[in-house]
């Protein structure tokens, strides 16, 4: 038989659609085929591959690249965990509330699904979310994945306080966890009384595991490490417990000689999640979009850089626009085959502009911990059509 | 209808309407029990800097040290100082505070840690990481008095215990300030 060019376009063409279903099993016409019946539980299409970055024993990071609106989907919320993720019985599940209050009083996971419900959205920030040492080849993921947005449903904690009845001179709450690390944080009242939750509650199912199955508690625009996980036990004092994870830890040396403590609120910080790396352009109209929030509530504006930071031309935000939740911004723009470096600022409703790298330099200082750095990001774009990381010394 | 009986309408509607309202949002649910004081002490393992929440007990640093190689130096070194894990013993000359200049400066119970109390608390609930929550009390104030004399903090024979732990001033205290950026975000409004 003779072998023609046309046959052989052909056999090519028929490798590669066998290799792009190879273990999907899709078919070439999919018109041809009656499709699957229906199943109990849906997966992500074979295609789409997606999943967290994880770091050792203790980490594993959004990745934000690959997502798009607002919404993280909750098996790609990040992690953080001091003792490993606790596997804990929903019915033998209990949280106690006592100290400083009229009634000590233990809820089971069922009492706390009978107080009125509260759905928020909003995003969770571990403040150590920032690669510091990151080089060229950083996804957006691995440099500041440690934020994610979800649908929380819970009870508010003013609720259960009110039903155990706080007595006066109460002024912090301790939280503790069930993990293997009894992880504590203290937590001032007002911000209890204020729009903290008691969530059991991820996107519209019970919380993941990782996320503090079967609850949590959950702070609006605060430090991730404060949404204390598995919540076993809130004890109310007069005074804060200086627990080792807001001593040692998540405190922030400053350049003049101090150590800043109980720096909850998280600050305004925007990023571009595409183009970035490992993205390849092509010439012509390109969307620039990412995400921005804010722990003092709304963003109102997000600028986007072509050239370094030179000149800034204001970002698109996509509705809906929530108060301490991750907003979508997005702006067009036309490359025509230079180097470019994007950058993107946001600005929140108070008037907080996100900070230069030099500017929490000059406050922190290079020995700071990495707790709340949320400097402006950029990303270069080569001649061609390569993008990476630019890369920043904090040394 | 009488005037009366009008009246009385209206009054048992009011009443029925303030029921309805009591019904939306009662000031308690009645949810929950009544927690007794053995299932809180049970939880209850927290530790305050006032020394609140310490339990009976007591230990000195010699027997701190035989814990210390046997449960805890494979992760933090033989002194302290050599890790893997975290660093704990270590001092800053003076006293000082050089954390923000000097990246290479690990932050240890000596130079970084602002209260004593910490240390027994973290300890206990925590460590090692292999077995947490397995040492009794008394080893565990053995263990705060060998990680607070080896950080030079306290003497050889200083006994620690519930009086005396809550006393010991850590050089890093007055370094610590609390945050003053305006801590009451925008509210969401529910
Ligand atoms: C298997 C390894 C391992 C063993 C054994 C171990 N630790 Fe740790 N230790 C760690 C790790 C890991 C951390 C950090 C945990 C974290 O950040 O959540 C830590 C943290 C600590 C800290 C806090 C350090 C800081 O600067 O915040 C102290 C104090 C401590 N350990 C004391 C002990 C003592 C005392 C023992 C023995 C009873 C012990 N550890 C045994 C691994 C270990």
């Amino acid at each position: 038989m003779k072998v023609t060019r046309r046959d052989l376009i052909a056999g090519a063409a028929g490798a590669v659609a066998l290799a792009r279903t190879a273990g999907a099993q899709t078919p070439a016409d999919p018109t041809k085929v009656r499709g699957t019946p229906p199943r109990a539980l849906g997966d992500r299409a074979s295609t789409a591959r997606v999943q967290r970055i994880v770091r050792g024993q203790v980490v594993s990071s959004t990745p934000l690249h690959d997502l798009m609106g607002i919404i993280t989907p909750s098996d790609l919320h990040f992690e953080r965990h001091h003792g490993g993720v606790p596997a804990i019985a929903p019915e033998t599940y209990s949280l106690l509330i006592h100290g400083m209050v009229e009634r000590p009083t233990i809820f089971t996971l069922a009492d706390l699904k009978r107080f009125p419900s509260h759905s928020q959205i909003h995003f969770l920030e571990c403040s150590g979310n920032l690669g510091r040492t990151a080089g060229p080849e950083t996804t957006p993921g691995m440099l500041a994945g440690l934020t994610s947005t979800s649908e929380w449903t819970g009870v508010r904690l003013s609720t259960l306080l009110g039903e155990v009845g706080v007595r006066s001179g109460a002024r912090w709450l301790l939280a503790e966890g069930a993990d293997a690390a009894v992880l504590t944080r203290s937590v001032p009242i007002e911000k209890a009384l204020d729009d903290a939750l008691v969530a059991y509650g991820q996107n519209g199912e019970a919380l993941r595991p990782e996320q503090g199955y079967p609850a949590r508690l959950f702070l609006p625009g605060w430090e991730g490490n404060a949404s204390v996980k598995w919540l076993r036990r809130l004890e109310v004092s007069d005074q804060p417990f200086m627990t080792r994870e807001e001593t040692s830890k998540y405190t922030e040396p400053f350049a003049n000689g101090t150590s800043r403590q109980f720096s909850f609120r998280m600050d305004a910080r925007s990023l571009i999640t595409a183009p970035a790396f490992p993205n390849r352009l092509e010439r012509g109209w390109v969307e620039i979009t990412g995400i921005a929030w804010t722990g003092a509530g709304r963003i109102t504006r997000v600028d986007i850089s072509t050239d370094g930071g030179a000149t800034w031309a204001a970002a698109r935000l996509q509705e809906p626009v929530l108060p301490l939740a991750h907003t979508r911004f997005r702006h067009m723009w036309q490359w025509n085959g230079g180097e470019a470096v994007l950058m993107s600022r946001a600005v929140d409703e108070t008037g907080y502009m996100q900070p230069t790298k030099a500017e929490l330099l000059a406050q922190r200082g290079p020995g700071t911990a990495t707790y709340h750095l949320n400097p402006i990001t950029g990303w270069v774009v080569q001649p061609d059509g390569r993008v990476v990381y630019k890369e920043e010394s904090w040394a | 209808m009488t005037r009366g009986i009008r009246q009385g309408v209206f009054a048992a509607l009011l009443l029925a309407a303030a029921g309805a309202a009591f019904a939306q949002s009662p000031a308690r649910y009645g949810l929950g029990r009544a927690a007794t004081p053995a299932e809180i002490s049970a939880l209850d393992i927290d530790v305050r800097p006032d020394g609140a929440g310490l339990p009976d007990g007591s230990g000195v640093s010699s027997a701190g040290a035989t814990i210390y190689a046997s449960k805890c130096a494979r992760c933090h070194g033989a002194t302290g100082k050599e890790g893997p894990n975290d660093v704990l013993v270590g001092r800053v000359p003076g006293d000082g505070f050089p954390f923000a200049a000097d990246p290479k400066v690990p932050h240890t119970i000596g130079n970084y840690w602002p209260y004593a109390t910490t240390v027994f608390d973290y300890v206990r609930r925590a460590m090692p990481t292999t077995a947490p929550g397995s040492l009794t009390n008394d080893e565990v104030y053995a263990l705060t008095a060998f990680l607070l004399h080896a950080n030079g903090i306290i003497e050889a024979g200083a006994v620690m215990d519930k009086a005396s732990l809550p006393k010991v001033a850590m050089p890093a205290r007055k370094y610590f300030v609390p945050d003053t950026r305006t801590q009451t975000a925008a509210k969401p409004k529910p």
